[in-house]
């Protein structure tokens, strides 16, 4: 009787066949021999004789059959191909895993492949078109996105809408205008990273994630405060032409620098301002907590517009002139529209007035004009920061709608 | 010197046939043979095409090869194997009965009642019915007629043929080896639920089948197919869909046992008719 074919090494299968895995003993085993080696395949599962050798040939490994005769469990002597090796000839890392060494410009073949993941080669070339670092990254979103989603809240649970109050109709009235104008202004905070969230490549997930959880926020947003002015009526108040146009310009700005600029910097950083006057003047509980609940979001909104282009504007020194052409382009598109909704500005009043005493409304009127005082400094503080001349900051700030956002 | 031509013949047992061979197409058109293929509804057809010169190359069953071989022979010319998949090479089929069945050997199927693919199938059907009957064994045949024409490489047969055995519609069941391992990787056959009790002789399966003497544009064709590398990126897709690692040379040791079957069951004539009764492809 001759002898079984020589094997480099061996494995043995015990009672497993490949109807229950077997295969996967078999592949560590090949795994660590190079084409042509051999590996001795023992077993007792009556179907391995059938099941080892198709396996192999759908693998481009070759079987050697052991002789007539043989009474051992060696099933067959298994000579590994080349084809494990040659479907990732060529392969390369999607990059480094971690975001602390992250490519610059990740190429387009690397698409959808999950950072760090070694890719088969003759991929799909995804075209990402905001694939530069510099243009979204800021080393803040992994910080920002773990925080965001840590504080994510439930709008059934967060807001104590069963609380009994009620107010006087006028100032419903107010809180309900108020809520309507905040859930339009909502609505396009997160249609605006929508659209860009389609468009950065993959590479730099934490900001695709952090602008995810922000949609998110918006998302919410929206809910509480369509809530809130539903909760005694039926009806919501009114939205401006002017208001509306203003909005969507933000919404047709292309460039995700310009688009964070117009909505994260100036808009939304004015909207934490106009939520903290809210949830100040607010006349009852509900309408308090969703303010406060919605301005905890919106500052971290901010907090990421500003640090990716104050990282941004360090490296380019062009990019402040582009901010400018921006706040400009956008008075100019706005310039003939009536600004904030009236309707909007008189209910802040009534909100601040608490009461129709003259000398109630005349107080709620200079709290809102020190509302505006209080946006635009922040505007202003937030264009020097990102290396604006304070006396420009100051001129900017002005040009800024008066939509607030 | 104008540029080699190669049309060949494919069946379209799947839709993915398309696909794969459009991807040859634009690869070996790249590399300097205007290949172009036409798509079959079954292999009947292809053959005589091939035979009459319509066709350069014929993408053939191992059945379809016996009947180009037999209608060539009697045209007075011949055919070659030109290159076949490493997958198509000593392939087996087996016969299985239910893990609790009281068959214990192929004896012990006389009189029972057998599933098998469809008519054309070679190994779904003729070549284990041939199995069978050169060990003397006589059985009744339930036949799963799926795909009609495309000579078993419709899966549907087989996979109809399995779930018969699980039924408990019939005593035994005949598939090809890979076949067996798919349908219980899938749950078609319990794990342990089925006993392989036969397992019939190495054959092999399809070849790219060419008329002789060979044009210089078919030469070309095989040395490109030859050529194709599974760490070809462009390739390997269409490989994987293909269900090979690697094209080898054409050898036609390995169609014995189908030929044999092919005789017996009277399935073609030795001129290459098609004279199986009830094989309307």
């Amino acid at each position: 009787m001759s002898a079984a074919p020589a094997a480099d090494v061996e494995v043995h299968l015990g009672d497993l066949g490949f109807g229950r895995g077997a295969h996967l003993l078999v592949q560590r085993a090949l795994a660590g021999l190079p084409p042509g080696g051999r590996l001795a395949v023992s077993g007792r599962d009556p179907a391995l004789p059938v099941h080892l050798p198709a396996w192999c040939r759908g693998r481009g490994h070759r079987v050697e059959w052991p002789a007539l005769g043989d009474r051992s469990e060696l099933v067959a002597v298994v000579v590994r191909g080349t084809a494990d090796d040659d479907r990732w000839f060529g392969a390369e890392r999607a990059g480094p895993a971690l975001p602390s060494a992250l490519s610059s410009r990740p190429p387009a073949r690397w698409g959808l492949g999950a950072r760090g993941a070694l890719l088969e080669a003759g991929g799909p070339e995804a075209r990402f078109d905001l694939d530069d670092r510099d243009l979204v990254w800021a080393d803040v979103a992994p910080h920002l996105y773990a925080q965001a989603a840590a504080r994510q809240w439930d709008p059934q649970t967060a807001v104590p809408w069963a609380d009994p109050f009620a107010l006087p109709a006028d100032v419903e009235a107010a809180v309900v205008q108020v809520m309507t104008y905040l859930v339009e202004n909502e609505q396009a905070a997160l249609v605006v990273p929508a659209r860009f969230v389609g468009r950065i490549h993959p590479h730099f997930r934490e900001v695709v994630q952090l602008l995810a959880v922000q949609m998110a926020d918006e998302a919410r947003h929206m809910e509480v405060f369509s809530r809130r002015a539903l909760l005694r009526g039926t009806e919501l108040g009114t939205s401006s032409a002017g208001g509306r146009h203003s909005l969507f310009t933000l919404v047709a700005e292309s460039d995700f620098a310009l688009a964070s600029f117009l909505l994260s910097v100036l808009g939304e950083g004015s909207f934490v301002d106009l939520l903290s006057f809210l949830h100040q003047n607010a006349p009852d509980p509900v309408t308090r907590r969703v303010c406060w609940l919605a301005m905890q979001d919106e500052r971290r909104h901010v907090v990421f517009g500003m640090a990716h282009l104050e990282h941004q504007a360090q490296l380019d020194p062009l990019l402040r002139d582009r901010l400018r052409a921006a706040i400009h382009r956008r008075h100019d598109a706005l310039v003939d529209t009536a600004g904030l909704n009236a309707d909007v500005f008189d209910a802040l009043v009534v909100l601040a007035a608490g009461g129709w005493h003259p000398d109630d409304v005349s107080a709620g009127f200079d709290r809102v004009q020190a509302l505006q005082h209080a946006m635009d400094q922040g505007r202003q503080r937030r264009l020097v920061r990102l290396g604006f001349r304070p006396d420009e900051a100051a001129a900017l700030s002005a040009l800024h709608t008066r939509n607030f956002m | 010197m104008s540029t080699p031509t190669v049309l060949m013949g494919a069946v379209a047992y799947d839709p993915k046939v398309v696909t794969i061979w459009e991807g040859f197409r634009a690869w070996l058109r790249g590399r300097g043979l205007d290949f172009d293929f036409v798509l079959y509804s079954h292999y009947e057809r292809q053959v005589e095409d091939l035979v009459a010169g319509r066709i350069d190359a014929a993408w053939n069953s191992p059945l379809a090869w016996l009947r180009a071989e037999r209608l060539a022979a009697a045209n007075g010319t011949a055919v070659r194997a030109l290159t076949m998949r490493d997958t198509d090479q000593d392939l087996t089929s087996i016969v299985v009965v239910r893990a609790d069945s009281p068959v214990r050997q192929v004896a012990d199927l006389a009189g029972m009642l057998v599933a098998v693919g469809a008519v054309d199938s070679p190994q779904a059907t003729l070549i284990p019915l041939g199995h069978l009957a050169a060990a003397g064994v006589e059985v009744d045949v339930r036949r799963f007629d799926v795909g009609v024409g495309l000579h078993g490489d419709h899966i549907g047969g087989e996979r109809d043929a399995a779930r018969a055995l699980v039924a408990g519609e019939v005593d035994a069941a005949c598939m090809i080896d890979a076949n067996h391992l798919a349908f219980v990787q899938e749950g078609t056959l319990p794990p342990e639920g089925t006993r392989i009790i036969a397992q019939t002789a190495r054959y092999d399966h399809c070849n790219m089948t060419v008329r002789q003497p060979e044009s210089a544009g078919v030469r070309l064709f095989g040395t490109l197919l030859l050529g194709m590398s599974y760490a070809d990126p462009q390739v390997r897709p269409l490989l994987d869909l293909e269900g090979l690692t690697a094209w080898k040379d054409g050898r036609t040791t390995g169609y014995d046992l189908l030929a044999r079957a092919v005789d017996a069951t009277g399935f073609f004539s030795p001129d290459g008719r098609v004279t199986a009764t009830d094989y309307r492809p």
